[in-house]
């Protein structure tokens, strides 16, 4: 099967990252790393519509928070092992994401996203009123002390179940970009009349890259309540998630896999160094610093700055400003 | 010729209060050479959305190759052999001149299912027919305005079409291109293409088309060998006033 060399890499990888943090032999390093890999699902998950189809949405938190609330309402109905109330989160983000895409293709550069964000509006504002999961009190969630069946650390069942989400984001990314979905979705983000005109089914395209964003995001938070064990509507619906989200693509470069890995390694990272050594505060002030920064002077990002990305060099700021 | 390829019969659109097209009936017989004129606002591109499938007509039907188009989205019109040409080019910006070509060669020709062929090899085909070999790896915004009218329609011939309708393929060119491009059309017609030009430049219609069509207001005034159309008092009127 084409790609499965890279897939096999990919898992090589993550084991080393996996043995590295084990070897530190430091609780927090888990603690700190699932949130850093939190954000890679998240920002290769998002590049998928952002930046394959130029669809920019604003929308993450409300994906990413009904993940996470699927896994409080299932716990409470029928708890199931993790992994399949990750699946189930993706789904039913997925599921969003299809009939967002329904709803809103006709809407194109900034409308497109402040659709979005007012569905990210709704969805929080449905999620208060659901007693059910908590509504705006919020629901806590009692993590285990360790993981049926691995027999580790919770936190550590986390870390590796993001760190293996992280691993299937990336193979599934690759593979649409070296794909006749990836030409595609390109042929979309350039021109959708000339894309249409070349027998580019644009509709059908479109729909497919929101509903599959918009699964990643979900299964990026699921894990999210065992995590933080209290989850109520304003943190999960953080607006931090989607400014976070959008920066890292844009900073690591959004043509390709690698940048949103790059910016989302680099900057969650610096966020948690910076929780920890100077304030909690501080890490919006990080993302709106360095994304102003790249802005002005590598709008390609990381990866265009040092030339790697051939696609992205025609038009380096067709993200940056909205198409209509 | 044999038998009709494009049979256009009462087609109409408005918009708003506006009537673009008002009743427009036109047969084209496969690989024939049709010219469509018409002043500037007369809705020569409002047909082509038309027939392409860009726009929905209100009223009429578009019959191609025997079956009818009301409905179809225009990439599903691209597979029934239907391309077009835009009347400012719109390549892939991000893509490169051999991925220009390469997405109607992977959504069309692929998507028809009747075999793939080596993309490869078919872009390389393609540029050569149209003067651009060798430019495969380069990228379309370092083309200038008379290569990017060649890329624009290799990449329409990349869909393999039974009809190519061409908008205004030459409309700033300077006279050798204009011949280049003209030279091109021909040669495509040649190996069975039908062609619809849509073109201002004169030298290059009355060149080109075996049958004139010309478009004023909305509506059909006539249609007809090209000699004997422009010499009709109301097409010299449309141009040129009372």
């Amino acid at each position: 099967m084409r790609g499965f060399p890279f897939f096999l890499v990919c898992l090589a990888v993550a084991a080393a990252v996996f043995l590295a943090a084990r070897l530190t032999n430091n609780g927090y390093v888990f603690f700190a790393g699932y949130v850093v890999l939190q954000y890679v699902v998240m920002a290769v998950g998002w590049n998928i519509l952002g930046g394959y189809t130029g669809y920019v949405n604003f929308g993450t938190a409300g994906f990413f928070a009904l993940g996470a609330y699927c896994t409080v309402a299932l716990e409470k109905l029928v708890p199931l092992p993790l992994p399949v109330v990750m699946l189930a989160g993706g789904v039913v983000s997925g599921a969003l994401g299809l009939g967002m895409g329904y709803l809103t293709l006709r809407l194109r550069g900034a409308f497109f996203s402040i659709a979005t964000l007012a569905m990210a509006v709704v969805a929080q504002t449905f999620m208060v009123n659901w007693p059910f999961v908590g509504g705006s009190a919020g629901a806590f969630v009692i993590r285990p002390e360790t993981a049926e069946y691995f027999g580790i650390d919770y936190i550590r069942y986390l870390f590796l179940l993001m760190l293996g989400l992280c691993v299937i984001v990336i193979a599934v990314a690759r593979l649409i970009e070296r794909s006749r979905l990836g030409d595609g979705f390109a042929a979309i983000r350039d021109d959708e009349l000339a894309a249409e005109a070349s027998g580019v089914p644009t509709l059908r395209l479109k729909l497919f890259a929101t509903a599959l964003s918009g699964m990643f995001l979900g299964m990026a938070g699921a894990p999210l309540p065992f995590y933080v064990t209290y989850l109520d509507p304003p943190s999960a619906f953080s607006l931090a998630y989607a400014v976070n989200t959008i920066a890292m693509p844009l900073i690591g470069g959004t043509a390709s896999w690698p940048g949103p890995l790059i910016g989302a390694v680099l900057i969650a990272t610096l966020q948690q160094v910076a929780t920890v050594t100077i304030s909690s505060a501080v890490n919006l002030l990080i993302v709106g610093l360095v994304l102003v920064g790249f802005v002005i002077a590598a709008p390609r990002g990381i990866i265009g700055w040092f030339g790697l990305d051939r696609r992205a060099r025609a038009h380096p700021r067709r993200l940056a400003v909205g198409r209509t | 010729m044999s038998g009709t390829l494009l049979e256009v019969t009462g087609l109409a659109k408005r918009f708003g209060g506006f009537v673009a097209l008002d009743g427009i009936d036109l047969a084209v017989g496969a690989g024939e050479r049709v010219g469509l004129i018409g002043p500037n606002g007369s809705g020569k591109s409002t047909f082509v959305n038309c027939l392409s499938g860009t726009l929905r007509n209100e009223a009429g039907q578009v019959r191609f190759d025997g079956r009818p188009l009301d409905g179809l989205a225009a990439h599903r019109r691209t597979r029934l052999g239907l391309a077009r040409s835009f009347q400012l080019p719109r390549p892939f910006l991000s893509l490169t001149v051999g991925e220009n070509l390469r997405i109607p060669i992977e959504y069309v020709v692929h998507a028809r299912g009747r075999g793939r062929i080596d993309v490869e090899s078919r872009c390389a085909e393609l540029l050569e027919m149209v003067g651009l070999a060798g430019r495969t790896d380069e990228l379309p915004a370092g083309l200038t305005q008379v290569e990017m009218r060649k890329l624009e329609l290799a990449r329409a011939m990349a869909a393999e079409p039974k009809l190519l309708i061409a908008d205004e393929a030459m409309a700033g060119l300077s006279h050798q291109e204009v011949d280049d491009i003209l030279a091109l059309l021909l040669q495509l017609n040649d190996r069975g293409v039908t062609i619809i030009m849509i073109e201002h430049i004169m030298r290059a219609v009355m060149h080109f088309s075996q049958r004139l069509v010309v478009l004023v207001a909305g509506r059909k005034i006539a249609d007809g060998l090209p000699d004997e159309v422009i010499r009709n008092p109301e097409v010299e009127r449309a141009y040129l006033g009372e």
